[in-house]
């Protein structure tokens, strides 16, 4: 099987290269980018006017299997992914059992394998049913593939556990995974303390909430050198602090989700349950302070943290409501929108903190056009206007802060394994 | 006490200086409007408000106190939360007017079997009613009710976040003792943090031009209030002098398992309202509380009883305001002068 996608301009920061060219794949893989490609071809693809990225990778998603599927499940969630141009998510383990065991691992890894649009990277809890308890066998699943580890949804509020966690990981070269909101001072909040909640009377949470945990999981990766990575940062405290510990060498990265990157409190006002998320939104000098971080390499990744709930638990008085939407086929739509458009980033930089920067950090075998690398391909249009209508989405969980918003740039086309798995908007029939 | 046209002139000065307005004409409509919060509606709204409620109260001053208005209208007062005075309030204020009143509380309708405030509204909605009156303990409810409803939604408290008729009434009662706001200072006591009362006042008195202080535990001071245009005092002593209103919020008791702060005691003696504290304010200053009082808490039982207390007219102007809303939501904001 043998794919041609001419003229298309190849934005791949894996080998600094920006430049109109030819990609031939074949058999899956990357096999040759020239400037003029003349192979006979089961397939042309037209990229004239297009960005031909390396496939974008979502660190940071709920695909609710096994357990929750009223909310999402493994092939819903990977098609939104094919529909919003990522080739490659990773999902939590904050599932029904926990995903906390080398079977369950193995299990979405075999499932999505059968079933999914898009790789599946799975992601084992830290302790056991994400308690914060004890230990889970991490070591078993390190053995079994999994990414990382996090208890996503929970802070491991004892200090004692999380430096167990990390010394135990650091001998399998895996991360942590932190979701750093201190779970006391969360629990009496709805959303981010502020003018706008002092207006809203609705309780807030600090943003010293985040500050807290993500102080002292650096001093725990700087203590142990395990590789923390901060899940969701959306404090400028937070940003500063990963900024410091980075410049003195610690082994913590870290992501920032679309929306808090796009979005601020005053999002809230309308008391829409779609603006419900954890962290909160917070106001724009938190906003600005994560564009600042994530310009100056302080921030990884951007990611969706793409959370589906079923519609009943959303259609709800908005302190009642769960936390989290949907984010997967919005976050390219956004992103070039706010971020790109707006002057503020290059697509070079887009394309490395969507693809490029997230493989490296997670050590995955992925974000590059390389020949010889996966033919995972994100094909951009960056002046396609769109208009977000949560209707269209094949996730499940039609919930979005963003739904309504005129979009510019969309992703066009999303190959996984040399395979187009959406074109034009539409997910491919497997 | 001023005269009913004072009153009916206050607010609504600044307009007639400005532009010769003439609100006869009823130039603001609030026909079927959702009353939610302070914030979204007009001065000239709240001087139609006003106006209407100073009509309303000669009603109640008459033997045979039941206006037509309303006839062959019903409004169901729902009621998530426990609730004397506002619940009997809106009762009395619907009855007045010849509307059918009927009142659902949790404790007595299906919410107890788990049916979500959507589903019950639309029940509501699908009996025909005209308004729903709803008390819920959750902030943005309201809005989230009139977003589904087709009947009028009057907001009777969200959370901490809105109680526009306890607003409007207070609003009524400072207007009524001569004061017009501007440039007026209003202290508000107390807890902040959890009152919708403080909000719903902080947003029309802000509005009006006054000069509104707040003092009360730093812990129940909601973080960047000073954004909403309002001065903060680390010392009750500071928001009082000079004082034109002392609006006394009530402690809520039940939320004291958070132990927002160490002891009543020591509540009692560092931010209670007393007789010692109300010499710094000015000698007409008005004393108002939303009710109920914990006497001895944050409000003395002398200040309470004291005259410049006007925490029984607030209850009376509650009931003239209410219809006042009542009215002008369901029947359209037809003159009252014309309608007489």
């Amino acid at each position: 099987m043998k794919t041609l996608i001419k003229n298309g301009r190849i934005v791949d920061p894996s080998q600094q290269l920006d430049q109109v060219m030819d990609l031939l794949v074949e058999d899956g893989k990357i096999a040759q980018a020239a400037p003029h490609i003349d192979a006979a071809a089961d397939e042309v693809f037209d990229a004239t006017g297009l960005v031909v990225a390396p496939g974008f990778i979502d660190l940071h998603t709920h695909l609710r299997e096994p357990g929750l599927e009223a909310k999402e499940d493994l092939v819903t969630g990977t098609m939104a992914a094919a529909h919003g141009g990522i080739t490659r998510v990773a999902c939590m383990p904050n599932t029904k059992p926990v995903i906390d065991s080398s079977i369950v691992v193995s299990g979405i890894q075999e499932r999505a394998q059968k079933e999914g649009y898009v790789h599946v990277e799975v992601i084992g809890a830290i302790t056991k049913g994400e308690k914060g308890k004890e230990l889970s066998e991490m070591g078993d699943m390190a053995q079994h593939g999994v990414m990382g580890f996090s208890d996503d949804g929970h802070y491991v509020s004892s200090a004692y556990v999380m430096n167990l966690a990390a010394q135990y990981v650091s001998a399998f070269d895996k991360p942590l995974i932190c979701h750093d909101i201190d779970e006391e001072m969360n629990h009496e909040g709805f959303m981010h303390e502020g003018a706008v909640s002092a207006r809203l009377g609705v309780p807030g949470i600090p943003s010293i909430a985040e500050d807290i945990c993500v102080a002292r999981d650096a001093a725990i990766a700087e203590y142990t050198g395990a590789h923390i990575h901060i899940a969701h940062i959306a404090s400028k405290g937070a940003v500063d602090i990963v900024r410091q510990a980075k410049a003195r060498g610690v082994n913590i990265t870290c992501e920032a989700t679309v929306h808090h990157l796009t979005l601020t409190d005053e999002a809230c006002a309308g008391y829409n349950t779609a603006t419900r998320v954890s962290p909160p939104l917070r106001s724009w000098d938190h906003v600005e302070a994560l564009r600042k971080g994530l310009k100056d390499g302080t921030i990884d990744a951007i990611v969706t943290d793409h959370a589906p709930h079923a519609p009943e638990e959303k259609d709800v008085e908005f302190r009642y409501a769960p936390n989290g939407f949907c984010g997967l086929e919005t976050s390219v739509g956004v992103v070039l929108t706010d971020l790109y458009h707006t002057g503020e980033f290059s697509i070079n930089e887009i394309v490395d903190k969507m693809s490029t920067s997230p493989a490296r950090i997670m050590d995955l075998d992925a974000g590059s056009l390389k020949v010889g690398r996966n033919a995972d391909i994100t094909i951009l249009d960056l002046d396609r206007e769109w208009t977000v209508d949560s209707e269209k989405f094949y996730t499940r969980g039609k919930v979005t802060p963003f739904d309504g918003k005129h979009c510019k740039g969309m992703a066009v086309a999303t190959m996984v394994d040399g395979r187009f798995v959406m074109k034009d908007g539409v997910v491919c029939k497997k | 006490m001023k005269q009913d046209g004072a009153l009916a002139r206050s607010l609504f000065q600044r307009t007639v200086t400005i532009g010769g307005y003439n609100m006869t004409k009823a130039a603001v409509s609030l026909s079927g409007r959702d009353i939610l919060d302070l914030s979204s509606l007009s001065v000239e709204e709240y001087d139609l408000i006003m106006r209407t409620a100073a009509e309303m109260k000669k009603v109640m001053k008459r033997d045979i106190k039941k206006l037509p208005s309303l006839r062959g209208k019903s409004i169901v007062n729902l009621f998530y939360e426990n609730s004397t005075r506002t619940r009997s309030s809106f009762e009395l204020a619907g009855k007045y007017l010849g509307a059918d009143v009927i009142n659902l509380s949790t404790g007595t309708s299906s919410v107890k079997k788990g049916e979500c405030l959507k589903d019950t509204i639309l029940t509501m909605q699908s009996m025909a009613c005209d308004a729903i009156v709803m008390r819920h303990p959750v902030e943005g409810a309201a809005k989230y009710a009139a977003d589904i409803a087709a009947p009028i939604v009057i907001n009777a408290g969200d959370g901490a976040h809105a109680h526009p008729t306890q607003g409007l009434l207070d609003m009524f009662t400072i207007l009524e003792h001569g004061k017009q706001f501007k440039g007026l200072k209003m202290a508000i006591i107390g807890d902040i943090l959890y009152s919708r009362v403080a909000r719903s006042n902080i947003a029309a008195w802000t509005k009006l031009g006054a000069d509104v202080h707040v003092a009360g535990p730093m812990t129940l001071i909601p973080h960047d209030i000073q954004e909403l245009g309002v001065t903060v005092h680390k010392r009750v002593e500071d928001a009082i002098e000079g004082a034109d209103v002392v609006d006394v919020l009530r402690i809520q008791l039940e939320r004291q398992d958070k132990a927002m702060f160490p002891t009543p005691r020591e509540y009692a003696r560092i931010y209670g309202v007393n007789e010692e504290r109300m010499k710094l304010a000015k000698p007409d200053c008005l004393v108002m509380h939303p009710g109920p009082m914990n006497r001895g808490l944050e409000i003395s039982w002398d200040t309470g009883y004291s005259d410049q207390a006007v925490i029984r007219e607030q209850v009376t102007n509650g009931v003239a305001v209410r219809m006042a809303v009542l009215f002008l939501t369901i029947m359209g904001g037809k003159p009252v002068e014309n309608a007489n």
